[in-house]
């Protein structure tokens, strides 16, 4: 398809106190239907959107990390998490979810979507992109 | 507005998707499922089931799309199919199954 452009979502917000990291969720699901070239990025505080065992019982809000899971079912299945932020944060690969897609092209294998990606890689993914929406 | 099911008032949103998710119950799947005009038998059932349990995992109802390639994969293609799916579901899998099972509008689904 020659009109598919390549779309990068950035997320540098924790998932909860503001309304971005569900917001961008939502238009990334949404955006899923016009069958483009999708990627997520997580920068700064916005890797804390992946991590694993989260419980939101106590500030009374829906817990969406488990939609993150659904991605693949909507094909999209890249999604970029800065190295440096991750540690600048205390936190490695093993504190994060575990998201997988089926991969069509290979026999329905199970592959991880997340990719652990240096700034200077990260910069590059960006400079790649034709849209850039940063949430 | 309110569904009345064994005596128990149910709110439910202007377009009829239940208010509190948690309110859900067989009985009021049914009641639902006559406001849409449909006749509740196992296939429907099944659908009913596994949107259910897609939301339970995922948090999300799925768009149409995503619904009726998981139900390929799950029961094989010929369910996971768009005319299976919109001879069970008239007005759409993803709508109306989705608000008999209790659960949000599709997120896309205007």
């Amino acid at each position: 398809m020659s009109d598919t452009k390549k779309f990068l979502y950035v997320n540098r917000k924790p998932p909860y106190g503001t309304i971005y990291a569900l917001e961008s969720l939502e238009v990334v699901l949404i955006g899923a239907a016009f069958e483009q070239d999708v990627s997520l990025a997580f920068l700064d505080d916005g890797v804390f959107q992946l991590t694993r065992g989260q419980n939101t019982d106590a500030i009374g809000v829906k817990n969406f990390s488990p939609t993150f899971r659904a991605l693949g079912d909507y094909e999209v299945t890249k999604l970029y998490v800065e190295r440096e932020s991750l540690e600048a944060r205390g936190l490695s690969e093993g504190d994060l979810q575990e998201i997988t897609y089926e991969d069509e092209d290979d026999d329905w294998e199970e592959k991880p979507s997340i990719r652990v990606v240096s700034r200077a890689e990260m910069a590059k993914i960006m400079a790649d992109q034709d849209v850039v929406l940063s949430f | 507005m309110s569904y009345q099911v064994n005596g128990h008032t149910i709110e439910h949103d202007e377009e009829g998707y239940i208010t509190t998710l948690s309110d859900w119950s067989k009985e009021l799947a049914e009641e639902i499922a006559k406001t849409e005009n449909i006749d509740m038998t196992s296939e429907h059932w099944e659908v009913v089931n596994f949107l259910r349990e897609y939301y339970d995992e995922y948090q999300i109802a799925p768009a149409v799309r995503v619904l009726i390639k998981a139900i390929k994969k799950s029961m094989g293609p010929d369910k996971g199919n768009n005319k299976y799916m919109y001879e069970l579901f008239p007005y759409g899998p993803a709508k109306q199954a989705c608000k008999i099972a209790g659960l949000p509008k599709p997120t896309g689904c205007v």
